[in-house]
């Protein structure tokens, strides 16, 4: 499009470029600027530090992570490997889709086995079973080990209270721990990411997306998810007001009626305290129509480890957790 | 498809402002009932609750950090940025307040304009906020007294026409029993606005983003080999827009050369770039592009200096910002050494008071400094540019951020140009001249008044003339392109030929749109300087009446979106925050407003 030379009055010639309305519009579509919001802080974190990686379950939210990161260096490919913590607690066509994502980009997954720090004795199994509380450990032996100095994260503050004031850019001690009196202010789109050795940053492009967001995005770019999202027939008894499933991690207790439902999951974790949802949604737009219609966050919905206590988040995020 | 409308929430626990937020969640249907369990107590929700997060503010009972809340409704998704009101958390507002498009001020209506209530204000308006909504909070308790929320009104609106406050909107509320937040109160007939939820969702904020600075600080290059070869510049449109095809200009190298293609995420070709898309640009000839460095259009290039004035705020705890300290300072996509050659004076918040003498800051505290870079900044004012007049500041040695700052301009240094005085005194002159400086928008009836107060001047035997901006054009501007610095040029120029025009004892009439306070704040420094006469009159003719006249269908073309950049409808008109002369030609007509002038002129 062309420039026009408008003289408007007295003196105050001045140009004006044609831009159409409908693109100036498009620039200010809520899923486009917080399309744009992660992609700035994908291309920070690639301009500012020496080892980054991003955290990988095969969930919707890193698998949304990892759409984002794809598009923010195209052509190129994501210069960053891919992390995941296996509790051995996760579904199969979670960690089958994993799988297959990382070498369909061709991208180095890089696995920490929370079983093998029970195996040389570093964790302790818990009483009940439950393995999402070890994740940390491994977690931060990990970046450890590998020296990541930039952990990108699928978290967002709308899931629960304690993350509404977390950082985009979130400074982790040498202890992989979150200090709240250490947080930097953030302002304008300038995130500060400086570091002492052996300290790292927990970055989080999605922090300003609400679930909905991420469904609708889901839906306008046809992102892949794995199966399990949607609904699908399921063996399930019920336990603590969830449905659960039988795995790896145990099955039904005594007085537990297994019933087969159909069924679907709003998020993806630790088998033994993530629990389905009865849905019938099975495609993406029924998910958002049953999204929208839900007055039930999704953590509260699904799991039980969360739902421990009030401050539960807030103390497993000082430990290093999320 | 929603619109995205940040804000930021100021306001004591006190006020109300958590049950505000509340409410607005609560009412909207965007909160969860498992959140909504954890709060509730006895028969009614303490909404309050829903937005104190962290466990060490719980135990304390004030929320002492930023909050984030989401809530959305079919037009629009809002994210708040929910900052502490007390006094020492200032820190807090100017972070909340640093993406916001609009920022909600309370006041409890029994207390009415505190002390804090005008330190939030000046906040938002530090921080370039374009909308500013003072909602004034528990009208229940006056008994939903118009005359309360009037005086209230009056007294804020006194204080704002100090401040940079281009748009102002005032609601009487209740968050507690849900008055004029999602519906129209059935208690305050007398209210004759929307609700504080519909204005939200209308606000128009299309416009505030500056679409005429072509900007984009460079983030990372983007490299591919392969079967296609790649080399992309990716950064976030920063200012104005970018097409294929548009020259650019690489700084600080200064090597120009066209855009081949811009690619938006995942390699979506674009036809066009706005801020703030995030986007990667391939230029037509290979060079030495990097991150830090800026892309702009050859006739419209950002400030280069390494000696830059701005106002700060200081964040730190545990040091104090002194004269001569070491920082670095993050600014769009580079970080420079500094030093902090000057504090110039600290402002108080309150009253707006310039201490000159301070020698520090502390935390909290705001005042403008002189910094000296290593290298260039390449920026615009704060005014003009959020995104490349801001920078924060860092300590070295903690890693921390220790200031959040906001570039007004180069620093001009002292020159070896003398100034030569003539032998003819002011006094000796047959007249005295003085400048009127006519600014109004586009069809407020400028050049009407402006055309009649030189023929009245002459008629009496004074010396006056009509500088035309047109006419100037033709000569002394000729050379003067359309850019933004184009026209802040073109300002300047005319404002000083009226100025040697009215040393010169003649009186120089200038009518101009001006639609920048900061612009014609320059020209009225620069007569104040010389001790001479200066005479702002605002012609204040509104919007719709300017749109209906329309006599160059201007508007009309801006409306249907063919033209950008039209003062009034997407380029702000920043009107005079103190004119001398207020004149509003529909309740008035041309005699009458130029006798006015003229009894101005003549006190």
């Amino acid at each position: 499009m062309t420039a026009l030379h408008e003289t408007r009055e007295t003196g105050e010639p001045d140009t004006v470029s044609a831009v159409s309305a409908a693109a100036t519009d498009a620039a200010r579509d809520n899923l486009a600027a917080l399309e744009s919001e992660a992609i700035h802080i994908f291309r920070e974190v690639a301009g500012e530090f020496d080892r980054p990686v991003i955290l990988f379950s095969g969930g919707k939210d890193s698998t949304l992570l990892l759409h984002l990161a794809i598009k923010a260096f195209w052509p190129a490919p994501v210069p960053f490997p891919l992390l995941h913590v296996d509790t051995g607690h996760n579904f199969d066509e979670v960690i089958s889709f994993r799988d297959r994502m990382a070498e369909r980009h061709g991208l180095r997954l890089i696995v920490a086995h929370v079983q093998d720090w029970i195996d040389d004795g570093r964790l302790t199994e818990r009483p009940d079973g439950t393995r999402n509380p070890l994740q940390t450990q491994p977690l931060l032996d990990t970046i450890a080990e590998h020296r990541f100095d930039a952990v990108f994260g699928g978290g967002r503050r709308d899931e629960e209270r304690a993350r509404a004031k977390e950082r985009i850019f979130s400074l982790r001690n040498a202890f992989g721990q979150w200090e709240p009196r250490r947080q930097r202010p953030e302002l304008w789109n300038l995130y500060n990411g400086r570091h002492r050795p052996g300290e790292h940053v927990r970055v989080f492009p999605l922090s300003n997306w609400t679930e909905s967001d991420v469904w609708n995005y889901i839906a306008r770019e046809r992102v892949e998810l794995p199966s399990i999202y949607y609904a699908h027939q399921r063996k399930v008894y019920r336990r603590d007001g969830m449905w659960l499933t039988e795995g790896p991690w145990g099955g039904p207790r005594e007085g537990e009626e297994v019933k087969e439902l159909t069924v679907r999951y709003r998020t993806v974790g630790d088998g033994s305290c993530t629990g389905a949802v009865e849905s019938t949604a099975s495609t993406v737009e029924e998910v958002i129509a049953e999204v929208q219609a839900s007055r039930l966050t999704e953590r509260g919905a699904t799991r039980a480890d969360d739902r421990l206590s009030e401050a539960a988040m807030e103390d497993r995020k000082r430990e290093g957790y999320f | 498809m929603p619109q995205l409308l940040r804000l930021a929430t100021a306001g004591s626990v006190d006020d109300g402002k958590s049950t505000l937020i509340g409410r607005l969640l609560y009412d909207s249907k965007s909160l969860f009932t498992d959140h909504l369990a954890a709060i509730e107590r006895g028969a009614a929700p303490d909404l309050a609750l829903l937005t104190d997060g962290l466990r060490a503010e719980r135990e304390q009972g004030i929320t002492i950090d930023v909050a984030h809340r989401y809530f959305a409704t079919p037009r629009r998704k809002f994210i708040i940025a929910d900052t502490p009101g007390h006094v020492q958390y200032t820190r807090n507002m100017v972070t909340g307040a640093s993406t916001s498009d609009l920022a909600l001020v309370l006041i409890d209506a029994r207390k009415g304009v505190l002390e804090q209530s005008r330190r939030h204000a000046f906040l938002a308006s530090l921080l370039g906020i374009p909308h500013l909504v003072l909602c004034v909070n528990k009208m229940d308790l006056v008994d939903w007294s118009q005359e309360r929320f009037d005086e209230i009104r009056e007294e804020f609106r006194q204080f704002a026409m100090k401040l940079d406050v281009p748009d102002l909107t005032f609601v009487p509320i209740s968050a507690l029993h849900g008055d004029n937040i999602v519906h129209r109160s059935a208690n305050m007939p007398w209210y004759e606005g929307t609700s504080l939820l519909h204005h939200l969702e209308e606000v128009h904020i299309a416009s505030d983003r500056n679409l005429i600075d072509a900007r984009l600080p460079v983030q990372y290059v983007i490299r591919s080999q392969g079967e296609r070869d790649f080399r992309g510049y990716a950064g976030s449109v920063a200012g104005g827009v970018f097409k294929p095809g548009d020259e650019v200009t690489v700084l600080p190298s200064g090597f120009t050369t066209t855009v081949r293609a811009i690619w938006g995420p995942g390699g979506t070709e674009l036809a066009e770039a706005f801020p703030p898309q995030a986007v990667t640009v391939q230029l037509a000839d290979e060079l030495d592009v990097a991150r830090g460095d800026v892309l702009c259009r050859p006739g419209n290039r950002p400030h280069i200096a390494s000696d830059v004035d701005a106002m700060v705020c200081w964040f730190s705890e545990t040091g104090t910002l002194t004269p001569g300290s070491r920082y670095l300072v993050q600014h769009t996509t580079r970080s420079v050494k500094a030093q902090v050659s000057e504090l110039d004076y600290r402002l108080d918040v309150n009253t707006l008071h310039r201490d000159e003498n301070a020698a520090a800051l502390t935390l909290n505290e705001i005042g403008r400094i002189r910094l000296r870079t290593h290298e260039p900044l390449l920026f615009d004012p704060y005014k003009r540019n959020r995104h490349t007049g801001s920078f924060i500041l860092v300590d070295e040695a903690s890693g921390h951020t220790v200031a959040a700052g906001m570039i007004t301009g180069a620093h001009r240094p002292a020159t070896n140009v003398v100034w030569h005085r003539t032998s003819v005194t002011r006094e000796q002159r047959a007249t005295e001249g003085a400048t009127v400086w006519i600014t109004g928008l586009s069809a407020s009836g400028k050049s009407t008044i402006a055309a009649e107060l030189e023929r009245r001047l002459v008629a009496e035997g004074r010396p006056a003339y009509l500088l035309d901006g047109d006419n100037l054009r033709h000569g002394l501007n000729s050379d003067l392109g359309f850019s933004s610095a184009d026209r802040a040029e073109n300002v300047r120029r005319t404002g000083e030929v009226a100025r040697l025009f009215a040393d010169s004892g003649v009186i120089a009439i200038v009518s101009l749109i001006s639609p920048y306070r900061a612009d014609r704040d320059r020209v009225r420094a620069a007569h104040a300087d010389a001790g001479l006469p200066f005479v702002e009159v605002f012609v204040d003719t509104p919007l719709e009446l300017c749109e209906s006249r329309d006599p160059k269908g201007l508007y009309a073309r801006a409306r249907r979106g063919e033209i950008t950049g039209f003062t009034g409808i997407d380029d702000p008109y920043e009107a005079p925050s103190s004119p001398d002369v207020v004149l509003r030609p529909a309740e008035s007509d041309p005699a009458a407003m130029v006798s006015e002038i003229l009894a101005f002129l003549d006190r």
